[in-house]
């Protein structure tokens, strides 16, 4: 059992506060869905706790199972069990995908996976996101296109098997029947590994397929509401309006 | 007919130094001759020369009494033949090789003695003829010089290790139809100083391919030069270097397209690592009015690993015909991308570990390109101990 604490996080880039104070807890099991307008902050909460270097945590903290997370190195903090399926996946070029997955998986796990086993298990989780075999031979990301690449995050999600992922709009630009894959990859990942996910998207469609226990709602920096699978179908239907006024005039 | 002059990055990411966008002031007819005494002694301020340490070289700026012992290893197999001889003494002396600099033209005058390298025409070598020169001291002049019969195949590994100090011309003759790949490794001790102009004349419909890999010595400056003598020619020119602390690795490469339907395509990947790490290079492409038909494409790609290196990168196409398939060009130096450090780490994968793998995935394209496997194996591993000594 584990768990992902999120007190009072205050986050700046550049001077400008995006994270005005960001409370949340996820724990193993549990799913969590985040939403909210466009450029409140959610990418920028993933980023943080992720450690990515252009955020300047300026307050609050952030835990897993009590250790700080925020002293640890980007590294370090996977190795702890978190994972971040990335809005935008980046390419790394000539890194091919079969090495850089044996890679991470070996610093994830301290040891080298026995290699008849691993690559039986790799296969056999690439047949269950339809990724093609050839994708092996190919660079991280490398020309993949915009569906491939979210489904190439979740194929990591599977190998890796972190304590609790973020999945940062891993919905946004998937075919229906990609929808349906990659949600059974996260399922999966939930039910064989008790992986606590908070899944941020702008869709509740997601959400008939990986049902959130909760949803709680993003706006300018900081969580404003929290509830139930309904509270989606809520913000579908009505948008974001009752929260504020719209982004631009807040100052 | 159409005359263009395209000069500088078409693509141009960062840059950390050099000349900044514009041009080599390389003029589309470039002096050569024999005559050693026809160029100026090298200074900074002479076009050619003005990104080398000319202080260091001043050695080869005059004629020198050779003294240098190098130990030779050859592997020829059948269908090859490699002997020593006096390089004027061959029908093919001077076919390829114009000398565009004073010290190739020294080179050419005072060399006594060089290889004459040949594969018979229709001949597919079974396997690389390998030449592996092993330098033991003293400095020295060398003319090669190297004939690949019409639709012969055969690939040519040069293998620099050891102290050298050279001065070197190698003349390529690529008979019709042939296919020729040289892989010229630059692995030296500290301390050595290689010049080499590869100047190869590539038959009709022949292939030619040109892979130079520097990793050692203190300064390798090489100029490949490529001319076609008949329409359908291929040229291919690849390089790889890792310059560490205090080296100099220099590429000046001109493709000369004087015939139609011919194409060049040119790859360089450099990394720099440590304090006054330098890499350089030139790139020049022309197409003359007569070159219709013409394709080229030329990358070059620099990664800066620390503070206190230096690149250069200077692109130049000049293109004097209209109908030409396609030309262009691309240069970009940059650090490392954070971003694909951070993707990489996010992945449990620790910093160090994390360039390490950027590094050889930067190399990755030209090294699977060489496609002379026990070429590619020993790179792999030298880029690996370069980066453990790089501690990156
Ligand atoms: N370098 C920067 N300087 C200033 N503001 C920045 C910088 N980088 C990001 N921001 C701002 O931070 C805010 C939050 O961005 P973030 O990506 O976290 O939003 P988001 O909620 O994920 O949006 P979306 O739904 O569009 O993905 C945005 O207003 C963005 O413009
Ligand atoms: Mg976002």
């Amino acid at each position: 059992m584990s768990t992902l604490q999120v007190r009072d996080l205050r986050v700046s880039v550049e001077d400008t506060e995006i994270l005005k104070g960001v409370d949340l807890t996820v724990s193993s099991g549990e799913t969590h869905a985040l939403m909210g307008p466009n450029g409140s902050g959610k990418s920028t909460l993933a980023y943080s706790i992720a450690g990515h270097p252009k955020y300047t945590v300026t307050g609050g903290t952030v835990t897993l199972d009590g250790e700080d997370v925020l002293s640890m190195k980007i590294d370090e903090r996977a190795r702890a069990g978190l994972f971040l399926a990335m809005q935008y996946p980046v390419e790394v070029p000539g890194v091919s995908t079969s090495n850089f997955l044996r890679t991470a998986v070996t610093a994830i796990r301290g040891e080298a996976p026995k290699l008849r086993t691993w690559v039986k298990d790799v296969n056999a989780a690439m047949a269950e996101l339809d990724i093609e075999s050839s994708f092996s031979e190919r660079g991280v990301n490398e020309g993949f296109s915009g569906g491939e690449k979210k489904r190439y995050e979740i194929l990591q999600l599977a190998l890796l098997k972190p304590k609790i992922a973020i999945l940062d709009e891993t919905d946004s630009g998937l075919d229906v029947d990609a929808l349906r894959t990659v949600s059974r990859g996260v399922n999966s990942a939930r039910e064989s590994t008790d992986l606590g996910v908070l899944l941020i998207t702008h869709y509740p469609r997601i959400l008939q397929y990986i049902r959130p226990d909760v949803v709680h709602v993003f706006y300018h920096g900081r969580i404003v509401e929290t509830g139930g699978a309904e509270l989606a179908d809520r913000i579908e239907a009505e948008g974001y309006v009752r929260f504020g006024e719209p982004k631009e005039a807040v100052s | 007919m159409a005359t263009l002059i395209q000069s500088g990055p078409a693509e141009h990411e960062v840059s950390l130094s050099g000349p900044g966008a514009q041009t080599t002031g390389s003029p589309a007819e470039r002096f050569t001759s024999r005559e050693p005494e026809a160029f100026e002694v090298p200074s900074s301020r002479d076009e050619v020369w003005r990104f080398s340490p000319v202080d260091r070289l001043r050695p080869f700026f005059e004629v020198f009494e050779p003294d240098g012992v190098i130990q030779a290893d050859n592997t020829v197999p059948d269908g090859a033949h490699v002997d020593v001889v006096e390089p004027s003494s061959t029908a093919a002396f001077g076919r390829a090789l114009e000398p565009a600099d004073r010290v190739s033209a020294l080179a050419m005058a005072n060399a006594t003695r060089g290889l004459h390298v040949r594969v018979d025409a229709n001949a597919e070598l079974s396997e690389p003829i390998v030449l592996v020169r092993k330098g033991i001291s003293g400095r020295s002049y060398g003319h090669h010089v190297v004939e690949v019969g019409a639709n012969a195949r055969a690939t040519l590994v040069l293998d620099h290790v050891g102290e050298i100090q050279i001065a070197a011309n190698m003349e390529i003759v690529v008979g019709e139809g042939a296919q020729l790949s040289i892989v010229a490794i630059n692995d030296c001790e500290p301390g050595s100083i290689q010049l080499s102009s590869y100047a190869a004349m590539v038959g009709r419909d022949a292939t030619y391919r040109h892979i130079n890999v520097s990793l050692g010595g203190d300064i390798v400056r090489i100029v490949p030069t490529v001319r076609f003598s008949g329409r359908g020619g291929r040229a291919e020119l690849l390089g790889l270097s890792f310059a560490g602390p205090g080296q100099h690795f220099e590429t000046r490469l001109f493709v000369d397209h004087g015939e139609p339907d011919c194409s060049s395509d040119v790859l360089y990947k450099n990394a720099l690592e440590g304090e006054n790490a330098r890499t350089v290079w030139i790139g020049d492409v022309r197409i003359r009015p007569e070159a219709t038909g013409t394709q080229t494409f030329e990358l070059n790609r620099n990664l800066v690993l620390t503070d206190g290196a230096r690149t250069d990168s200077v692109p130049n196409l000049e293109i004097e015909t209209g109908e030409i398939l396609r030309a262009g060009h691309a240069s970009a130096s940059g650090r490392f991308d954070d971003l694909q450090l951070f993707y990489l780490q996010s992945r449990g994968i620790p910093a160090d570990e994390a360039r390490r793998l950027v590094v050889r995935g930067f190399f990755a394209e030209v090294v699977n390109r060489i496609g002379v496997p026990q070429v590619q194996d020993r790179l792999l591993a030298a880029i690996e101990d370069e980066l453990m000594r790089a501690g990156t």
